[in-house]
């Protein structure tokens, strides 16, 4: 889902920044005052980084015959809320820009909405959801992380198309182009991080019930 | 919920493994290509006058590079998320192992 460096033109890069930065300013509030509140949570908020870590340098083959990685963003939202993953999100952003040429400096705002924002305020929503609706904890985390996954990718899609209109059939054109190359080898990998997501919240609610507990997790995710 | 646990470890196996076994790359020019990169090359197609007006500050030098970076991001990754679950677990365990009040104060050394 990296645009790559360059390759939005200024101004949708700076539109995009601007979006990015009031939800960075207000997840680092967020951190800060979790840290401070809770700090027995703090090991788990940097666990909940390093999976997004792990969970976007796998390249995991797709039947549509390319590659592509999932985010890893879904478990911190369901865990900590959404807003703190626009910066644990950012973190992996400039490090992958930074360090492996992966998206860049001027895409790390439009980067940072469709990964640090757009997924995790979708699994969180959608978590939220399938519990009030009754949906089962592990039903729940599958669908969050799942949905959340793909609707970073369908975000990445969008923000290119508004870049880049199709010259025949214009912006919707330009979405279905985007959309197949990135929604479509997306579908088995948020699948994937859906698995992957649940297990890891299995293992959790294993031997770290006292953590999810400070987080109220299971009677409906944080706050 | 072990048991659990492995059962779906072996659904993302399977699925991880699938398309390296069916014939979807048939007719690809560059079988499992990356998605970004696909992206970059539609823009491309597209609008051929487009010039990227930034580009990275460093590169690795070499796909070798690339993936040991690759390869560092994964293991700070996973190896922090293991210290974390190995550390609760610990705790968990020095707790109700019980008459042992020694262990569950030095459990974190």
């Amino acid at each position: 889902m990296h645009i790559m460096e360059g390759f939005l033109p200024p101004i949708h890069a700076a539109a995009w920044t601007a979006v990015a930065v009031p939800f960075l300013v207000v997840g680092a509030r967020r951190v800060v005052t979790l840290t401070r509140e809770q700090p027995q949570t703090r090991l788990l908020l940097a666990s909940a980084g390093a999976f997004a870590f792990v969970l976007s340098a796998l390249k995991i083959p797709s039947v549509t015959g390319s590659c592509s990685h999932p985010t890893g963003t879904g478990l911190g939202a369901i865990l900590f809320g959404p807003s703190v993953m626009a910066v644990l999100g950012a973190i992996v952003l400039l490090f992958q820009a930074l360090l492996l040429a992966h998206g860049g400096l001027t895409t790390l705002g439009a980067n940072i909405v469709a990964m640090a924002v757009v997924g995790p305020w979708v699994a969180y929503g959608v978590f939220r959801l399938t519990r009030s609706l009754g949906g089962a904890l592990t039903i729940a985390v599958f669908l969050a992380a799942m949905l959340g996954d793909l609707a970073t990718y369908l975000m990445t899609s969008i923000q290119l198309a508004l870049a880049f209109p199709d010259p025949t059939s214009g912006i919707l054109g330009a979405l279905t182009k985007f959309g197949g190359v990135f929604a479509l080898t997306q579908i088995p990998l948020a699948v994937i991080e859906g698995l992957l997501t649940v297990i890891v919240v299995n293992l959790l609610t294993q031997y770290s019930r006292d953590d999810l507990d400070a987080l109220a997790f299971a009677h409906g995710g944080a706050k | 919920m072990t048991r659990t646990n492995l059962l779906l470890l072996a659904a993302v196996l399977a699925l991880t493994i699938l398309p390296l076994l069916l014939p979807v790359t048939g007719g690809l020019d560059e079988p499992f290509a990356g998605a970004d990169g696909q992206a970059e090359a539609a823009i491309l197609a597209g609008h051929p006058a487009y010039e990227p007006w930034f580009a990275p500050l460093w590169e690795p030098p070499s796909g070798e590079i690339e993936s040991l970076l690759f390869a560092l991001q994964a293991a700070l990754g996973a190896g922090l998320l293991g210290y974390y679950l190995g550390l609760r677990r610990g705790q968990g365990t020095g707790r109700t192992a019980g008459g042992r009040p020694d262990r569950t104060t030095d459990v974190r050394d």
